[in-house]
């Protein structure tokens, strides 16, 4: 099968691998038929995640067909159209049993501080991922569901991740009603998140970038106010002056490890790897939310030390919430919103490229490119 | 009462700047997960075993066809892991020497990236060995450039990673031009000495 794999910082091709096979009994093998490229992604491409080896193949965001399934397999057969949550999760451990499917403590013997994740580095339990034709999918009756009918591809892909964690980080966001939310990053997360506020009830939702093309689609695409932070001396200040000084009840950080605003810690953080990742959003988070509100991080980073402000969050009484997002568990309530007609997830993709330029499709995103916001991987599989 | 300071120094709340019925009416959805209590993430650990789909109380264990390294925070090897690019040569022994360190130490981590760049510079240097060498062109997709306007996009757009995008060639390259210079200069003093 053709599949992207990963040659080192800023290498990828496409190579020749074998379709992979069942390795436990509850594995079931599915064929892609799109996948997507994440912003987490890049943290792996630009060599931030520490064990990405070499051979490995991205892709947390899929769907497809099913293949092949395990002997224990009893919920999906051969030909049924999954979507597959970006988390790799038993069910029955200690975290899955309360529901932290994004914990689970079964699928990775790399790290314990994180749980198992498809094409993510072996820190995220040395899973390949779906950007090519064929992927393994441990605990086949657990992770996947079968896309319901009248579920747009798009739609169903974009689900198992981007916008789950985008409504996530604004649930983490403990948003009541009439508060003010900032989100910080107006990629897809960051778009979701500040669409998800309003479905909680915020009062104003104000989205942050330095892309201008991206401010315009969380203008359109999710009626927020928008400051462009590159136009603006000092952004935490803009954002005292334009919550009277109080500070936003909420603040989502949406960016994380390659964040950028502060060249200092973008370059020690994103360039040199000299940290986890750069905390310039999640500080600014700290320092904007008023006191006793409540910062939400769905921005990955990594797992070494990174220069966060946390006296700021101590003097200021702040809850700090985070996690990677359950995917599977916001999905009854996001598919009910999909078809109320609050929310058409794939109004946020803004290319579509064959699995054989995924090289191009990497650098287009990396690079913010084109408008670039969403890119969604097609194989010819499919 | 007009000499009264504006928020954050007085007591009241900032007036709402749209009312309920006005937000309704904008924007699609607006408080249909109004109750917090009422949201999928809510409560955070929601004891519920029985909906998983997990039909086992442990899952069947998947076979160890070679050893397999994990954190030694893991009191067993988990049940099921992934199998793809076991450690092999010297990035291996890196890898494998930094699983001696948990999760808590510097050493494990900082190990584990000297691990994936002698993995990267090695594999690129074999590659030469192949049919298929690493061509840095189409790997690092830079014809991109020109298929998606990548002067246009970046040319009066006031985006702040133009200050350091000047860096990203010289991390890509950098370390081949030097090990480049290096090459040159000891095989000049290698012939240099066999000449003598």
């Amino acid at each position: 099968m053709r599949a992207m794999v990963y040659r080192g910082p800023y290498k990828i091709r496409i190579e020749e691998k074998d379709i992979p096979r069942i390795e436990h009994p509850n594995d079931a093998i599915v064929r892609v038929t799109k996948a997507a490229i994440c912003g987490s992604d890049l943290h792996l491409y630009h060599g931030l995640m520490p064990d990405t080896r070499v051979g490995t193949t991205f892709g947390h965001e899929f769907i497809g067909i099913v293949h092949e399934v395990g002997p224990s397999v009893e919920k999906l057969a051969v030909g049924d159209r999954v979507m597959v949550p970006f988390n790799i999760f038993c069910g029955s451990c200690f975290f899955c049993a309360r529901g932290l499917f994004s914990n689970c403590h079964n699928v990775n013997p790399n790290a314990t501080a994180v749980g198992g994740i498809y094409g993510y580095s072996h820190t995220s339990g040395g899973y390949d991922g779906g950007q090519a034709e064929f992927v393994r999918v441990p605990f086949a009756d657990v992770g996947p569901s079968v896309i319901p009918d009248g579920l747009d591809d798009e739609d169903a892909l974009l689900m198992t991740d981007a916008l789950a964690t985008g409504y996530f980080g604004a649930q983490l966001g403990d948003i009541h009603e009439g508060d003010t939310v900032v989100v910080f990053g107006a990629g897809p997360v960051g778009l979701y998140a500040a669409k998800s506020s309003w479905f909680m009830g915020a009062g104003r939702v104000i989205v942050v970038d330095h892309l201008e093309y991206r401010l315009a689609k969380a203008r359109e695409f999710a009626h927020a106010e928008t400051y462009n932070f590159a136009e603006h001396d000092d952004i935490v200040v803009t954002m005292k002056r334009a919550t009277d000084h109080l500070g936003a009840d909420v603040v989502i950080d949406a960016v994380g490890a390659e964040a950028d605003g502060n060249l200092v810690q973008h370059v020690t953080a994103a360039k040199l790897k000299l940290q986890g990742g750069s905390p310039i959003a999640l500080n600014w988070a700290i320092d904007s939310v008023r006191k006793g509100g409540t910062v939400s991080v769905m921005g990955a980073y990594g797992p070494i030390f990174s220069a966060v402000k946390f006296g700021d969050a101590m003097n200021k009484g702040l809850t700090l919430r985070m996690n990677q997002c359950p995917a599977k568990r916001q999905w009854p309530r996001l598919l009910e919103h999909v078809r109320n007609g609050h929310l058409k997830p794939s109004d946020i993709v803004t290319h579509r490229i064959p699995l054989e330029e995924i090289a191009e499709g990497y650098h287009l995103f990396s690079s913010k490119l084109d408008g670039c916001i969403k890119t969604i991987i097609t194989t010819d599989a499919a | 009462m007009s000499d009264l300071p504006d928020l954050p120094y007085i007591a009241d709340k900032p007036a709402p700047r749209e009312s309920v019925d006005a937000l309704r009416a904008r924007i699609p959805g607006w408080g249909v997960d109004l109750d917090p209590a009422d949201r999928p993430a809510v409560p955070r650990e929601q004891h519920a075993p029985e909906g998983t789909g997990a039909h086992w109380d442990f899952p069947d264990r998947q076979p160890e066809l070679s050893p397999r390294e994990r954190s030694i925070e893991h009191s067993m090897l988990t049940p099921v892991f992934g199998t793809v690019a076991p450690l092999r040569g010297v990035s291996g022994a890196v890898r494998r020497y930094a699983y001696r360190y948990s999760e808590a130490r510097a050493a494990h981590w900082l190990l584990l990236i000297a691990g994936d760049r002698i993995d990267s510079v090695g594999s690129h240097v074999k590659s030469f060995a192949t049919l298929r060498p690493d061509n840095p062109l189409t790997e690092t997709g830079l014809l991109a450039e020109f298929r998606y306007q990548g002067l246009r996009s970046r040319i009066g757009r006031r985006r702040v990673d133009g200050y350091h995008a000047w860096l990203d060639p010289i991390i890509v390259a950098g370390p081949w031009v030097v090990a480049g210079i290096v090459t040159v200069k000891l095989a000049g003093k290698l012939l240099s000495a066999a000449r003598r």
